[in-house]
């Protein structure tokens, strides 16, 4: 009569010690079989929800695969992330559109070069009857006023104005548009302004159906349209509402970052056909550019030609 | 409520048509929740046996971490794999952030506590004299283990649903460490979350349906199989 109880412990605790061994085991293959040096094969971008929702980066990704046979990693994460995934080294090549932001990564040294690729408009949209009366204002920090003193005024129409809240690039540019209008509204302190704390459409369908002020990338506001009727667009057309998207080179001293994949998809993004590709990505959908190429320009003379326009 | 109705006639279109994509999703979300419950199974069953029948210093402590473990949200789990596989992290040198690899350890640790929080509960409610019985007739200790594991199979069933369901059902950790690459690591929740965000809710709700079919067929075996008498 061998065992009792205390033997059958010790059997369980030899089968979990074995279990965990088995995965250490694995975990030592897989440390041993994936040599910690840089992976040539493999192209990490992280970039915003916005742009990957537009679904531009599934058209141009398979081309760049094909020709460089490097497979490419698309990241969609808010603007903060991505930056930050720079900053950290886990990402190869960024694709953003937080023009501030990234100037402080490049003066850090976190990346080696940002480029200008492409570029298209904020909007203000709201609820077709404008509580505020911005429609038609050509002047964005005037219409935030208007709005801000609708919203405040305890009226019986007046209209929240949704903010994504999340740290991403439309919400850097919203909180600077504030700025410049001489604002700083907070959900802590004015009842009127709301922050969702999501990606673009998320905030547009939570805009939506509360009859809500938001500002949204003119890309996203296009493919959602069709969802959020009770949006439209009123403010538009100030060149502080451009919105630009700059690649950039992670800096290879970041150690394990592949440098040559990164700057071969900045050539590849700059290359006059695939900036065609840009500019006519779901144009005939919309009637319109949803991604303005200017790869290589100056953020200045975008502006400079939007404002003659 | 038309776009519910959308949803479900989109599912069933996708379906009927054999739509190559969703299929493909389908089974790579069916094989990375399977694989995670499965290594939970083979370490949470003998966890939760030891849990149950020895007693040892810092066992309530175990417990009651099980315990916590089975109501973790999976962003937490999530952001803490991520930390520790992204490059920066101390095995970045795997490679193995947004590979189905990296989904299958976080939803291994989603299901593991409910494996062995499910398993604990289990055995701990035999009869410890069913198993000192056993030994006086002369059992070996693997005679014991199965007799154990025939005993207990309605709760470790259950303990099999609970993981599995957990690691089917979780966005937010498959969505950090997988990353939600197209035909890589692309699964059902990280796919609706992405149509949702393009404003493409018909597919995400088709999405949605094909998900609760399939966590819904994968209980109806599992239940067949609880519910099933064994001849002793």
């Amino acid at each position: 009569m061998r065992g009792g109880p205390v033997r059958l412990g010790s059997l369980l605790l030899a089968v979990s010690a074995f279990a965990a061994l088995l995965a250490l085991a694995g975990l030592a293959g897989l440390l041993t079989s994936c040599a910690s040096g840089i992976n040539e094969d493999e192209l990490i971008l992280a970039t915003t929800t916005s742009l990957n929702d537009s679904g531009l980066l599934d058209d141009l990704a398979p081309i760049f695969e094909s020709e460089t046979g490097v497979s490419v990693k698309i990241i969609s994460v808010g603007t903060g992330a991505a930056l930050r995934m720079g900053a950290e080294g886990d990402a190869d090549v960024l694709l953003t559109h937080a023009p501030e932001a990234e100037r402080a990564l490049v003066e850090n040294g976190d990346v080696s070069s940002r480029t200008l690729v492409a570029y298209n408009d904020f909007v203000i949209v709201g609820p077709p009857d404008d509580p505020a009366g911005v429609a038609g204002m050509r002047d964005v920090s005037a219409a935030l006023r208007q709005i801000a003193a609708h919203g405040a005024s305890g009226a019986e129409d007046a209209a929240a104005f949704a903010s994504r809240g999340d740290d991403s690039g439309t919400h850097k540019k919203e909180i600077a548009l504030w700025t410049e209008a001489g604002l700083a509204p907070s959900f802590d302190t004015d009842d009127w302004y709301e922050e969702v704390g999501q990606g673009m459409s998320a905030t547009l369908t939570v805009a939506n159906q509360r009859g809500a002020y938001t500002l949204t990338d003119r890309g996203t506001y296009l493919a959602l349209s069709a969802d959020i009727a009770d949006l439209v667009p009123l403010v538009e057309g100030d060149a502080r509402l451009l919105n630009f998207y700059s690649v950039m080179e992670v800096d290879g001293g970041k150690g394990r970052i592949n440098s040559e994949a990164a700057a071969a998809f900045r050539e590849f993004l700059l290359r006059s056909d695939i900036q065609a590709m840009i500019g006519d990505y779901l144009r005939a959908e919309y009637g319109r550019s949803l991604f303005i190429p200017a790869g290589g320009e100056t953020e200045s003379a975008v502006a400079e030609r939007a404002r003659a326009e | 409520m038309e776009l519910i109705w959308d949803g479900i006639r989109e599912a069933a279109r996708l379906w009927w048509a054999g739509d190559a994509q969703i299929i493909e999703i389908t089974l790579r979300t069916l094989a990375i929740s399977s694989a995670a419950t499965a290594l939970a199974l083979v370490v949470g069953i003998p966890l939760g046996a030891v849990l149950a029948l020895r007693r040892f210093w810092g066992r309530g402590l175990l417990v009651a971490s099980v315990n916590t473990g089975m109501g973790m949200p999976p962003v937490v789990i999530g952001l803490l794999v991520a930390l520790v596989l992204w490059r920066s992290g101390p095995l970045g040198g795997l490679d193995q952030i947004y590979t189905p690899t990296a989904m299958v350890i976080a939803q291994l640790l989603l299901s593991l506590p409910m494996v062995v929080g499910f398993s604990l509960a289990s055995i701990q409610s035999i009869n410890p004299r069913l198993i000192g019985q056993m030994w006086a007739m002369g059992a070996n200790r693997w005679q014991v283990l199965w007799l154990l594991i025939r005993e207990t199979r309605l709760g470790l069933l259950a303990a099999v649903m609970a993981g599995f369901g957990a690691a089917i059902s979780e966005v937010g950790a498959s969505l950090q460490v997988g990353g939600n690459l197209a035909g890589e690591t692309r699964v059902l929740t990280t796919a609706m979350v992405l149509e949702t965000g393009r404003g493409n809710f018909e597919v995400a709700i088709a999405l949605g349906v094909v998900l609760v079919v399939l966590a819904f067929a994968v209980n109806i075996i599992l239940t067949a199989v609880q519910q099933r008498r064994f001849i002793t």
